[in-house]
């Protein structure tokens, strides 16, 4: 064989080489990715469960009244501590007439406070102002989102968990 | 002795490959320069008594609280630590942002330095990433809350949106997963994607070499830089080490010393209230290098506000990474590029007045004011004392101030009466406007001509 075939020979099997290596690096990393992506997005993966949960008897909550209560997230993990909950806006509306407001402003998130005097919910970040409804007053958001509510069993009032969006 | 150190120079290179590099020929610069070696340094001190804290902190929603107020009050020097960290983590937003100023201002990202601005600009955004995965591990209020107020918008995003608060939250929700994710970001993830940019950034520093102290009227060609670079060096070049670097050292002592300064006397902030989504009476505020947007976003018309959340970010980005493409070469000096000057200016003055207008949050009702003060009650009886009343416990407190007492969201109400006929007032009143609430609905005809009569009376 003359030198120069040698030389290209070299060339080639370097080329491969270099390749090969390369390759096997990607096919490795490529491997080792998917587990640990799928374990980091694995939050997303999970189905959304939604779960009634008991707030009280109906007689509990005075008509016209709009009162903070505490739900249980579907499934909070052991060490959740106070995040395994979250509050609610509960107004009787009637007899047997329950809304629920998240307590979320529809514009950034901020907590939303009932004033009962002024029978209006305020929020301390940006001004908005809702209506005992729910409807906007005043400020940047949408009007409040609500969660399912229901009277079971008679008179235990319950709210369906949902997760927490902002529109 | 002298053996032993032979032997250690010639196995680890120092002489001839460290030594080279440390005095490779730099120009002769100003104080200027030195705040991206501040910025270094702050980063180091970042992480060293980022990784003491972590000795003791517990990143669940349960202990992390008490974990930190024990590391704040009962560890031996815990609350300098904390506060070293704390003081810290604003004296490195502050560098890094003043060093990106600077570099534009010098024209210092023109050929061929393009990707040292690109990795510095990567180097600010990962920066502001460890300020807010940071506030966050306080889990008091303001960090709870800032959680959902990140992922509020995040959801605006097109398509991805509630995918991307899935990601923020770890689950459907702020939870048990959601702590340990942004601590694990905080500490490990962005801190590494940190040293790994350092490392290019450095390198690059050292490829290109430092750039010269710009000269009005000496313009960056792109086919002679290198050369002219090389000849300047070769002429007027002076050794990093120690000609140059004395004074990062000098500078970054300085700015060490404040740093330590205020651990000592001030301390790291009271954690406040512990984060508890039960109770809604909080007043959520980010630090001051987030409270510059979070005061935009109060201000900006909700009609754009869905566009600007997503675009505004996103603008922000796009200027830093076309910036050294846009104007790859041409004339360095800022006295030359006045509009640059300008840009600084502007940014500077905006963020400031926005940090200010932030504390004041006028937009905000103030949640706290309960009833006013006796100088707009005195001598008040009958319908008017009634109708004071009203005001203070109808919410009308909480947005109109009436000698000076109440929210700043709504027209200060002192001399009302000379402004208004009682009639506008109960037009007004039981109809609301613009961002105030219709009272049509809660008020009785009693309480409303109570309150007529009493704003009435205010001249």
């Amino acid at each position: 064989m003359s030198d120069e075939s040698v030389a290209e020979e070299v060339q080639t099997r370097r080329k491969f080489l270099s390749r090969l290596s390369l390759g096997l690096s990607g096919l490795a990393a490529a491997v080792v990715s998917v587990p640990i992506i799928a374990y980091l997005l694995s939050p997303l993966l999970r189905p959304a469960l939604q779960v009634w949960r008991d707030v009280g008897t109906v007689d509990s909550f005075r008509v016209g009244a709009t009162v903070e209560v505490a739900i249980e997230e579907p499934s909070p993990l052991p060490w959740a501590g106070q995040t395994a909950l979250t509050a609610v806006w509960l107004r009787r509306a009637g007899a047997r007439e329950f809304i629920a407001f998240a307590v979320n402003c529809t514009h950034l998130g901020c907590p939303v406070n009932w004033r009962a005097e002024a029978q209006l919910f305020l929020c301390p970040c940006h001004g908005g102002v809702y209506y005992a409804d729910g409807t906007v007053a005043g400020g940047p958001p949408q009007r409040l989102l609500r969660y399912d509510v229901r009277i079971a069993d008679g008179d235990r009032v319950e709210v369906l968990t949902r997760p927490l969006t902002f529109t | 002795m002298r053996g032993v150190l032979c032997w250690l120079d010639d196995r680890l290179g120092f002489s001839t490959v460290i030594k080279p590099l440390i005095e490779h020929p730099v120009p002769d610069t100003g104080w200027d320069y030195t705040l991206g070696s501040a910025t270094l340094i702050a980063f180091v001190v970042q992480v060293v008594t980022g990784v003491a804290l972590a000795f003791t902190y517990v990143p669940t929603p349960d202990h992390a609280y008490e974990s930190l107020e024990f590391i704040t009050h009962g560890a031996v020097l815990g609350g300098v630590v904390r506060g070293i960290h704390f003081w810290g983590a604003s004296a490195m937003v502050l560098l890094v942002a003043a060093h990106a100023a600077q570099v534009f201002l010098v024209g210092a990202f023109k050929f061929p330095r393009e990707v040292n601005w690109l990795s510095g600009t990567l180097l600010l955004v990962f920066t502001f990433g460890m300020a807010f995965t940071g506030q966050l591990l306080r889990w008091n209020q303001d960090a709870y809350w800032a959680v959902v107020v990140g992922a509020a918008q995040a959801a605006r995003a097109p398509l991805i949106g509630e995918w991307l608060t899935g990601i923020l939250f770890a689950g459907q929700s702020v939870g048990g997963a959601t702590l340990t994710r942004f601590y694990a970001t905080h500490v490990f993830m962005i801190p590494a994607i940190i040293f790994g940019l350092l490392g290019l950034h450095l390198y690059l520093v050292v490829r290109h070499g430092v750039s010269e102290p710009p000269v009005p009227g000496v313009p960056v060609v792109k086919n002679t830089y290198r050369e002219r670079y090389a000849e300047l060096m070769h002429e007027e070049g002076v050794p990093f080490w120690p000609d140059a670097g004395w004074k990062d050292v000098v500078f970054a002592l300085a700015i060490g010393t404040i740093v330590l300064l205020l651990a000592v006397v001030l301390g790291p902030p009271e954690l406040g209230a512990k984060a508890d989504p039960l109770v809604v009476m909080a007043d959520p505020r980010p630090d001051w290098y987030f409270l510059w947007y979070f005061a935009l976003l109060a201000l900006v018309p909700p009609q754009i506000e869905d566009a600007f959340i997503i675009l505004f970010p996103l603008l922000l980005g796009v200027l830093f990474v076309v910036l050294p493409f846009v104007a790859p070469a041409g004339e360095r000096s800022p006295i030359r590029r006045p509009w640059a000057i300008g840009i600084v200016l502007l940014f500077g003055v905006s963020v400031a007045t926005l940090v200010g207008a932030g504390y004041q949050a006028t937009w905000s009702p103030d949640m706290e004011a309960t009833s006013l003060p006796e100088s707009a009650t005195a001598g008040l009886s009958g319908a008017r004392l009634q109708g004071a009343q009203l005001f203070e416990t109808r919410g009308c407190l909480q947005c109109h101030q009436i000698a000076a007492v109440g929210g700043r969201r709504g027209p200060d109400l002192s001399k009302v009466g000379a402004r208004l006929s009682p009639d506008q007032l109960t037009w007004r009143i039981l109809n609301g406007g613009r961002n105030m609430p219709a009272y049509g609905t809660t008020l009785s005809p009693g309480d409303l001509s109570a309150l007529v009569d009493y704003l009435g009376g205010l001249r």
